[in-house]
C-alpha cells in the first residue's frame, strides 16, 4: 500500500482546549474536537513524515495501543478530516504544506 | 448539547477565554444616529501592539475573534492584522459597514480565510438607511460590497439594528438578505453611549413593535414555544451565570482597555500595562463579575423570568448596578410572554411574593390589566 503523507490545511481555525484540539474548517465551517490521540496525529502532520511512521513512532509509543489497530484508526481519522479540507493527503511528501503552525 | 456548546462549557470550567471581541479602531466613515462610540482617535494600539496582543490571545486559548470598530477598514494595517490573526489560526469574524469593500478587498478577505463578515444594514430604502448612517450613498455601497463578498464565496450576514425610524422596513431588509443570499440577524438593542450619555435610548422601538418582533414566526420560529411562560427555575438556574461576559469572553478596545463585554463598560485592565492573561486571571473586576450567580441578583433572583430572560449584566451595570435588572431586558421578557418581570412589579409598587405568584396571578387575569394607567413602566 502506498504511503500517505498528511499536512494541516491553512484554511482552518484551531486551538488546544484542555488537552483537546478544536478545529473548524473554513471551507464548510464543520467543527471538530480531536481527542488526545487524534491531536497527536494532528500535531505530527508536517507533510513530511509518513502516516505509518507517525503511528509507529508517536501513537504506539505514547499511547497504549497496538500498531494495526492504531493504523486503522489513523486512516479513518485522516479520511474524515481530508473530506472537510482540514488535512491535506498525498502519496508524496507535501513540502509546501502548512508546516508547524506557531500557536494552537 | 452541540459540540460548540460543549467546548464553551469546557472553557467555562477551565476558566479560559474562548472568544474575544477586539475593536481595532473607533474611527468611522459613518455617523450612525444610535452609535455609542466616540469616533476621535485617542491613541489606538499600533500594528506591533495589536500583533503582540493577538499572540497573547492565541497563547491564552482564544479561538473566536471578532475584529470590529468603528470601521475596521479605516486602519491602513487592517489586512496585516487579519493575516496575522489567521496565521495564528483564529476563527476570524469581521464586522464592517462594507462601504470600503471592493472586489480587491473582498478577494483579500477570502484569501485570508475569514470565517464570516457581518455588515450592518438598517433598511432596504436608501433614504432610511442613509439617514441613519448620515452618509449619502452608503446603502448602495454596502449592497455592492455584499455582492463582491458573495461572489468571492464569503459567508455574509446582515445585522439589522431596529429603531423606531426603521422598524417598518424590517421585512424589506429580510427580503433584501434573501435576494443577496446572505443570513439575516435582528437586534432591537440600543445601548447608552460609552460616556454614559443615554440620549440614544430615545431611538428604541416602542413596546408594541417589540411585541410584534417576538411574535413574528419568520423571526422566532415556533411562536408558541418562544413566547411560552417561563418554567419555574430550578437550582441549576439559580447557580448559573448570566452570560459569557468575563467568563469565556471579553472585549478589548482600540486603546487596549479590557472589559467583560462590549456592552459592559467595566474597565478591568489595559494590555499596554499588563499581559492579557494577568488581566484575565487576576483582575478584581473580572473576578467580581465571575462571582455573580443568578441567586445573587436581588431582584432578578425573585423573578419568574430568571431562567429564560436575556438579562444583560452590562446594561444593568449601565443602569447603575451590575447585580440589578436590565430594564430593556425586563421589557423584552414582558413583551415576549405577557408576564411582567419582578422589576416591573416592584416599580409598580405591586405586592410581590415570589415568581410562582406572578405566574398564577396572570393565569387568571390579563397581564395588561396589571399595567393599566402605568404605561410609563413598560418602556425602558
Amino acid at each position: 500500500m502506498a504511503e500517505k503523507y498528511i499536512a494541516r490545511s491553512r484554511a482552518i481555525a484551531a486551538r488546544m482546549l484542555g488537552g483537546e484540539m478544536m478545529v473548524m474548517s473554513a471551507a464548510d465551517s464543520t467543527f471538530f474536537t480531536l481527542n488526545e490521540v487524534a491531536s497527536a496525529i494532528w500535531q505530527a502532520a508536517d507533510g513530511r513524515t509518513p502516516l505509518s511512521e507517525i503511528v509507529a513512532g508517536k501513537i504506539c509509543q505514547e499511547f497504549d495501543v497496538d500498531r494495526e489497530h492504531a493504523q486503522r484508526g489513523a486512516e479513518r481519522f485522516v479520511d474524515e478530516l481530508s473530506q472537510h479540507g482540514i488535512l491535506l493527503v498525498s502519496d508524496q511528501p507535501l513540502l509546501d504544506s502548512a508546516g508547524s503552525p506557531e500557536r494552537q | 448539547m452541540s459540540l460548540l456548546a460543549e467546548m464553551n462549557q469546557k472553557a467555562l470550567n477551565l476558566g479560559l477565554p474562548i472568544s474575544v471581541h477586539l475593536d481595532i479602531t473607533y474611527r468611522c466613515n459613518e455617523r450612525c444616529v444610535h452609535c455609542y462610540l466616540d469616533h476621535d482617535d485617542h491613541g489606538e494600539m499600533t500594528t506591533a501592539e495589536i500583533v503582540d496582543l493577538l499572540e497573547q490571545l492565541a497563547d491564552a486559548g482564544v479561538f473566536f475573534i471578532s475584529l470590529s470598530g468603528g470601521e475596521v477598514l479605516l486602519r491602513r494595517d487592517f489586512f496585516e492584522i487579519v493575516e496575522r490573526a489567521r496565521q495564528l489560526l483564529f476563527n476570524v469574524k469581521v464586522k464592517t459597514n462594507g462601504v470600503m469593500i471592493h472586489e480587491k478587498e473582498a478577494a483579500r478577505l477570502r484569501q485570508h480565510g475569514v470565517e464570516q463578515i457581518q455588515i450592518s444594514v438598517y433598511s432596504h430604502r436608501p433614504e432610511v438607511h442613509d439617514a441613519i448612517t448620515k452618509l449619502p450613498g452608503s446603502l448602495q455601497r454596502t449592497i455592492r460590497a455584499i455582492r463582491f463578498l458573495k461572489t468571492k464565496g464569503l459567508k455574509v450576514s446582515i445585522a439589522n439594528v431596529l429603531m423606531a425610524s426603521n422598524f417598518s422596513d424590517q421585512q424589506g431588509v429580510i427580503e433584501l438578505a434573501r435576494e443577496l443570499g446572505v443570513a439575516y440577524t435582528l437586534d432591537p438593542t440600543i445601548t447608552p453611549k460609552m460616556d454614559g450619555d443615554r440620549s440614544t435610548l430615545a431611538l428604541r422601538i416602542p413596546s408594541s413593535a417589540l411585541k410584534q418582533v417576538f411574535h413574528n414566526q419568520e423571526l422566532v420560529g415556533n411562536v408558541e414555544e418562544f413566547c411560552a411562560p417561563p418554567p419555574a427555575p430550578g437550582e441549576d438556574i439559580m447557580e448559573g451565570y448570566p452570560c459569557s461576559a468575563g467568563h469565556t469572553a471579553c472585549y478589548i478596545s482600540p486603546y487596549g482597555d479590557v472589559f467583560p463585554c462590549v456592552q459592559f463598560p467595566l474597565p478591568s485592565g489595559n494590555v499596554r500595562r499588563q499581559k492579557f492573561l494577568d488581566i484575565w486571571r487576576h483582575s478584581p473586576r473580572l473576578n467580581e463579575v465571575r462571582s455573580i450567580r443568578a441567586r445573587d441578583l436581588p431582584t432578578c433572583s425573585t423573578c419568574a423570568h430568571v431562567g429564560t430572560c436575556s438579562r444583560c449584566p452590562g446594561l444593568a451595570y449601565m443602569e447603575g448596578n451590575m447585580r440589578g435588572p436590565s430594564t430593556a431586558d425586563c421589557e423584552k421578557s414582558f413583551q415576549r410572554t405577557g408576564i411582567p418581570s419582578a422589576n416591573m412589579l416592584r416599580r409598580a409598587g405591586a405586592a410581590y411574593t415570589g415568581p410562582l405568584i406572578q405566574i398564577q396571578a396572570l393565569a387568571n387575569s390579563s397581564p395588561i390589566a396589571l399595567f393599566q394607567g402605568e404605561d410609563s413602566l413598560l418602556t425602558a
